[in-house]
């Protein structure tokens, strides 16, 4: 469960909404010179002339151009030099442009010839007052975008999980059996969102291990282990019920819920550390051994959350998208391998070579979409 | 502004290296300073500063052995050339850092976005260089796969001598800890640094390689330097004392460093890697007589003087008679089939250390040698040595070699510009 990091960096984003709005303005001459343009930045080997140090808080866009013989990178640092945004591999001859959200306040440019030391530096003063990130409108529409996914996702977990639970209450061991990797399937596309509320998570979705003294072992996986281990549901009744009143509670909150675009950022990445830490292994589906339905769901939920950001992605940074696009190629390649009529092999059948090969490829993926929370929040 | 992300490791290491250079011990400290090309980075360096990464030679190889080792042996799952190269620069970007005693990458463990994660994994913070070295090699698999596919349009460039060792009698080599397309040797004084700067390199390297297997070690079981002492095996024995040695510098043209006309141009100067995890039967061993532990390795256990003699450093006779008139040294004894004399000269640096992966289930110790050996060519150095070891070695009854590796070490990274590999793949 990852419920605390996800509400940090929810409240980071409202914190730094808040932030920029509060920052007072001084007054608006500054602003003219980011709405003139990007700022030319001229690098060479041995100079880096800023061609403004004085801009308008708000998205600050540098045109870095290299006539040096090395590749340099281009930085901006706020104080104690975080990073507020960076260019790297700008190559002699070429130029690349920085956007780069920037609140009043002093900072540091900085062109690194060869990419290594302090590089040379400069001042920088942002004036005057911006729009928080949520009001930049190719952003609000990714969140809209991914909402209306997350709705599809928690109807159709909903229809399905209630076809399972009927099947259990029946006594249909085949049937929920066979539903039970299906109903799953749209839990896992969005369990980011689902995990930002912390006390139903466990109730739907622990594994025994992981329940506090004094909880009781409900949901999906209590379920999956009576119908795998002894075949004896006849008294899950009670559980199967109470699983469906978890979900339908919790498909209300995620619909109310209003998403920030690092939930969407981040929640691609949990998705895949998901894969990465319980799916591969099998600990997760234990007694089924349909890890590789969770994975696929996992995988989907993720590039759905990519493909709500990717306008915003291609617009600030289109190697990575290029990056993410090869990654999610080569993740449903790997999988593609161990398709099993509607389904998925059971994760027994995969040897170690196997899970190595799809260990690598989601990790080569993973790596690219660590970066994504930080494209966001420039 | 201050700059935090420089200040926080680097001041440390400088100040490590210029103290060395005072004392004038680590020759090439003053070049990094200037960022000038070094001179061959063969120096002492005190315990925790810094060793230059840049150089005619890589560094790992004569640079004096520091106490702890992670080696690590990389699978290239990527096909495409150019992203295969983008990680060898990114790698030696970082490699140089690191070495020097700063994060792996230029926002740090802890200066950067909060929402983004860190370029350093954070581990090595507050700790000083400790003499980290990074050295990288590439195996034969790199070159053609199992297949005899050009995987990376080398090919053609892989020098003879990169040969897939034989199989030697009594191998019994595990394929999942063996080979490897890539390897990183990282040595030095702090086990965490160390780890460190493989796991941030395993990190950059996400998607183009895939670890295929690693290696910690300790107590390094060779010294490189006339400065060192010998160490001393996990069977109690000084080992190394016959090693090539950093001043020798005639005897590291001869033996160790890749010269003009050898084989392809890219490995002038470099090196080949031999590493070999030779597990110990260490119960067995110690239940085994001092008489006939001298007797096997054909050295006394206490100085380390040749059996018959008195000093650890007397050339050996191998004539000594013992008062029984018999060789003193046998003629299966361990420093005898491994002597120069009866491999045609032939001779290593070795580098090796010690490990001990816990227990092995049944209360023994998973403990050995991870035995690691540079030469100018394995054809002539290694693969004689070792056939002739694993025919009569009688020390064989106690060793099992469980992994092999064999990697073409490239020369060094000379200026900015330059990285891992970049004649290889120019």
């Amino acid at each position: 469960m990852r419920t605390t990091r996800f509400l940090v960096l929810a409240a980071v984003g409202a914190l730094a909404g808040a932030g920029l709005a509060g920052c007072g303005a001084k007054d608006d001459s500054a602003g003219d010179a980011a709405a003139g343009g990007p700022i030319a930045v001229k690098a060479t080997d041995t100079a880096c002339e800023v061609g403004s140090t004085e801009v308008g808080a708000g998205t600050v866009v540098f045109k870095v151009t290299n006539s040096g013989a090395k590749v340099t990178e281009f930085y901006v640092y706020a104080a104690g030099d975080r990073v507020m945004g960076e260019v790297e591999n700008v190559v002699p001859g070429l130029s690349r442009e920085l956007h780069v959200e920037l609140p009043a306040g002093t900072y540091e440019t900085a062109c690194k010839p060869g990419m290594i030391g302090k590089g040379i530096r400069g001042g920088l003063t942002v004036s005057g007052s911006a729009a928080p990130l949520t009001e930049d409108a190719a952003l609000a529409s990714a969140t809209e975008s991914y909402q209306r996914y997350v709705r599809s996702q928690t109807g159709a977990l909903l229809d399905k999980t209630t076809e399972f639970v009927n099947a259990v209450k029946a006594g249909d061991v085949a049937g929920a059996k066979a539903l039970f990797p299906v109903a799953r399937t749209y839990w896992e596309r969005i369990e980011p969102v689902a995990e930002i509320f912390g006390d139903l998570d466990p109730k739907i979705d622990g594994r025994e291990e992981v329940l506090e003294e004094g909880m009781e072992f409900t949901g999906f996986h209590r379920l999956e282990k009576d119908l795998w281990t002894t075949g004896d549901i006849s008294q899950d009744g009670p559980i199967a019920d109470r699983l469906l009143t978890d979900v339908k509670e919790i498909v209300a909150k995620a619909n109310a819920e209003k998403l920030s675009p690092l939930n969407l950022a981040n929640g691609a990445k949990e998705l895949l550390d998901e894969v990465a830490t319980g799916k591969i292994t099998g600990e997760e589906d234990r007694y089924s051994h349909t890890d590789l339905w969770d994975f696929n769901a996992n995988v989907e939920g993720s590039k759905a959350a990519i493909a709500a950001l990717r306008p915003v992605l291609t617009e600030r940074a289109p190697d990575l998208v290029t990056s993410l696009d090869a990654g999610f190629a080569t993740v449903d390649t790997t999988l593609a391998k161990h398709r099993a009529g509607d389904g998925w092999k059971l994760h027994t059948e995969l040897s170690p070579a196997d899970l190595k090969e799809l260990s690598d490829a989601i990790n080569a993926l993973a790596e690219p979409i660590s970066k994504v929370a930080a494209v966001v929040a420039k | 502004m201050t700059d935090n992300r420089v200040s926080r490791r680097r001041a440390i290491g400088l100040a490590g290296a210029a103290g060395a250079a005072g004392v004038g011990v680590a020759a090439g400290a003053g070049a990094l300073l200037r960022g000038v090309l070094d001179p061959q980075p063969t120096a002492a360096s005190a315990a925790s500063g810094a060793v230059p990464f840049r150089g005619e030679h890589q560094a790992g190889i004569t640079t004096e052995v520091p106490d702890r080792l992670h080696f690590v042996a990389f699978d290239v799952i990527t096909k495409d050339r150019a992203r295969l190269v983008e990680l060898l620069r990114d790698w030696t970007v970082a490699a140089a850092r690191m070495t020097a005693g700063q994060d792996a990458g230029v926002v740090g463990a802890v200066n950067g976005m909060p929402e983004a994660p860190p370029d350093d994994t954070g581990e090595a913070l507050g700790l000083p260089p400790s003499g980290l070295t990074l050295t990288v090699g590439f195996g034969p698999t790199l070159f053609r796969d199992a297949d005899g596919r050009d995987r990376f349009g080398i090919a053609d460039r892989r020098p003879a001598a990169l040969a897939e060792l034989p199989r030697f009698p009594g191998d019994a080599l595990q394929p999942e800890i063996s080979g490897g397309d890539l390897c990183v040797q990282a040595c030095a004084n702090d086990p965490q640094v160390a780890v460190h700067a493989i796991r941030n390199l395993a990190r950059i390297g996400m998607g183009v390689v895939s670890v295929r297997w690693s290696q910690l070690g300790f107590g390094r079981t060779s010294s490189t330097s006339r400065e060192q002492a010998t160490p001393r095996n996990l069977f109690g024995f000084k080992d190394g004392t016959a090693n090539l040695k950093a001043e020798e510098t005639e005897l590291l043209r001869d033996h160790l460093w890749v010269q003009p006309g050898d084989g392809p141009d890219w490995m002038t100067g470099g090196s080949y890697l031999v590493t070999r995890k030779i597990r110990m039967i260490i119960e067995t061993w110690d239940r085994t007589s001092l008489g006939e532990q001298e007797e096997l390795v054909g050295r006394t256990k206490g100085s380390g003087a040749p059996l018959g003699q008195h000093d650890e450093f007397e050339e050996i006779d191998f004539d000594t008679t013992g008062p029984d008139g018999r060789p003193a040294i046998g003629e299966t004894a361990h420093v005898r089939l491994a002597h120069p004399d009866l491999n045609n000269g032939a001779r290593l640096l070795r580098r090796g250390y010690n490990f001990v992966d816990g227990s092995d289930g049944l209360g023994r110790l998973d403990a050995g040698l991870f035995f690691i050996a540079y030469q100018r060519d394995p054809r002539k150095q290694f693969v004689p040595i070792q056939t002739r070891l694993a025919r009569h070695d009688v020390l064989n009854e106690y060793l099992r070699h469980v992994s092999s590796g064999l990697f073409a070490c490239p020369p060094g990274v000379r200026d900015q510009g330059d990285f891992w590999g970049r004649v290889l793949f120019a």
